[in-house]
């Protein structure tokens, strides 16, 4: 009776391991799962769309409910203008704090205060941005154009940059900042004990070997500036129109769908904002792979 | 003297000579002092943005604003009562979603490294995590609010939940692999099934940075608007039902925000003090946790 008992235990044992095991398996299969039907409602929800407007999605220039015609080349130039400017304005100042926490200061309360700060911007909501901008940048900026002559709408793509260059710091100043810290210290002391001075050893040293982890984190920062949506939606202006110049008021392919989704009714605009999204993922998730491509490369080497 | 015309000389670019040792030295103090003046330049607009949300939030806070509906423009003594219960419910929903699934999945991570389906299941999270938040948002929308006919929290909580996924994924991933190998090891050889030394051995020794993924996570999607606008959608009214629209503090602060009436942005500072606080809150906890309970032997 006894042995039957514990037979029957260890059997019970080896069928409780068995489920446990199956339901890892399932966690596992469910998140690719759950990724590729996202995959497929995009894209079987914008086919309307595709079939609709075919490529003029991508070179139309007006996009009118209406007229039911859809353009998102507005929206496409909104994007790249507002995110690629938001990275060039960003890259000097990520760059210091990189240098900073990396080479200068890489211990002590200076830099724990830093890193603090970093961590605090990088936590703050975007809608908070998005509400500051509005209160205290669009008066700004407003102000920067009465000067300049140019129509002072406060609000539009130079605006939407600045909110999110600060929101992007963060990202690429501690990617940065962790590849400038794997410099080999030899090579470093090599530099220095030739005569160069610290300048030189971080300008032809440090930045040449931390190159390619810098350029990832700007990736990095890049794709999630493309993906914004509340900050610049609050700031940017709303105007489907091509943006002329950088104070122009603009839309952006998240804002747009921000703006439009829930009040669309036709289903060819639901269907076109569903393209949109499309993009805006099939854009974010190659920027986002290469740059972990890189980051991956670096750190085996 | 010189027999090769100077040439070695230029070649060093006069670096050994002795008069030129000087702007080299100013370029290096000049490139010291610009790194440190940038920095602390780009830190500025957190300070600004931290002074204005104290100086216009912390006004707007009394018992009132935290307990209260909120009113009609005109009425005075609007609060946010259901944005913060909304926001609970919302993160409630998400937790029960994204925790479960998450650690799950962590832990499939951590014992099988090697495996093909790993690979697969790594690449999906640094995707997942990757996506814009309001294509998350559009993708609940097509699954929940067109099936059931209306905005609704689960909607919104669902959307909340796919964004918290990859969080708790990783941290549970890169916790469990700090758990050393001889404890699984002295687990399993007294005899104790491999599901009872995961859970009961492994999992509890992980325990402190699971706390933190889900903390950071949590953090992550408590100030998401954009994946809520046509999912959870918002209500001026207190809601507990999950198939009924629902507010959250992100969302109040989107719509007072951009409303037109000066009282509605000093209800929007106050919800965006509070919204700070509970969200860097998270992040100051998750700190505690992670040096608290961090995997040592």
């Amino acid at each position: 009776m006894t042995t039957n008992a514990a037979e029957r235990g260890v059997r019970g044992a080896h069928r409780a391991e068995d489920s446990f095991k199956w339901g890892l398996y399932v966690a596992a299969i469910l998140v690719v799962v759950l990724l590729v039907a996202m995959l497929l409602t995009l894209l079987t929800s914008s086919i309307p769309s595709l079939r609709h407007l075919g490529a003029r999605f991508i070179y139309g220039t007006t996009w009118d409910p209406v007229a039911s015609e859809f353009g998102a080349l507005p929206f496409l130039v909104g994007t790249l203008a507002t995110s690629f400017l938001a990275l060039l304005i960003s890259i000097p100042f990520s760059l210091a704090i990189s240098i900073f926490l990396g080479e200068y200061f890489r211990e002590g309360p200076l830099s724990s205060f830093l890193k603090s700060a970093i961590d605090l911007l990088a936590g703050i909501p975007s809608v908070i941005y998005g509400f500051w901008g509005l209160f205290v940048l669009v008066p700004l900026v407003r102000a920067l154009e009465m000067k300049l002559g140019v129509a002072p709408y406060g609000v539009g793509v130079l605006t939407a940059s600045l909110v999110l260059t600060i929101m992007i710091i963060p990202y690429s100043a501690s990617l940065s900042r962790e590849v400038i810290q794997m410099v080999p210290r030899d090579l470093k002391e090599a530099g220095l004990s030739l005569g160069a001075t610290r300048f030189e050893v971080i300008r032809k040293v440090i930045l040449p070997y931390a190159r390619s982890g810098i350029f990832a984190g700007a990736l990095l920062a890049l794709g999630r500036a493309i993906g914004e949506t509340m900050a610049v939606t609050m700031v940017i202006g709303n105007s489907n129109l091509l943006p002329k110049s950088i104070f122009s008021p603009a839309n952006t392919m998240a804002s747009v769908i921000a703006n439009e989704f829930a009040e669309a009714s036709e289903s060819i605009q639901v269907a076109s904002l569903i393209e949109v999204a499309l993009l805006l993922f099939v854009v974010t998730t190659i920027i986002n792979l290469i740059g972990r491509q890189i980051i991956k490369r670096v750190s085996f080497e | 003297m010189k027999a090769d015309g100077g040439r070695f000389e230029r070649q060093l670019g006069g670096q050994v000579a002795g008069d030129r040792v000087w702007p080299r030295i100013v370029a290096d103090r000049a490139f010291k002092g610009g790194v440190i003046l940038l920095s602390v330049l780009s830190m500025v607009p957190l300070f600004l943005i931290l002074a204005y949300i104290i100086k216009n939030g912390a006004a707007a806070i009394n018992w009132r604003f935290l307990t209260n509906l909120p009113k009609p423009v005109g009425d005075i003594g609007g609060g946010i009562s259901n944005a913060l219960v909304g926001t609970g419910i919302l993160i409630v929903i998400a937790c029960a979603i994204a925790i479960p699934l998450g650690v799950g999945t962590g832990i499939f991570l951590s014992e099988y490294r090697k495996a093909k389906l790993s690979y697969a299941v790594r690449l999906c999270a640094d995707v997942l995590q990757g996506i814009p938040s309001i294509v998350i948002g559009i993708i609940a929308y097509a699954w929940l609010v067109l099936r059931a006919g209306g905005f609704s929290a689960l909607s919104g909580g669902v959307a909340l939940g796919i964004m918290m996924l990859p969080v708790v994924i990783k941290c549970t991933e890169e916790t469990l692999k700090l758990v050393p190998d001889t404890l699984r090891e002295a687990s399993l050889a007294l005899g104790v099934p491999y599901h009872r030394t995961v859970l009961k051995v492994i999992l509890p020794a992980g325990i402190g940075g699971i706390m933190t993924g889900v903390l950071i996570g949590v953090a992550r999607i408590a100030g998401e608007t954009a994946p809520l606008l046509f999912t959870a959608f918002g209500s001026p009214f207190m809601a507990y039902d999950i198939m009924k629209p629902i507010s959250s503090l992100p969302l109040i602060i989107f719509n007072y925000a951009t409303s037109p009436y000066p009282e509605w942005h000093s209800l929007a500072w106050g919800a965006s003090f509070v919204l700070v606080v509970l969200v860097l809150g998270l992040n100051v906890f998750a700190k505690v946790v992670t040096r608290r309970w961090k995997v040592q032997f």
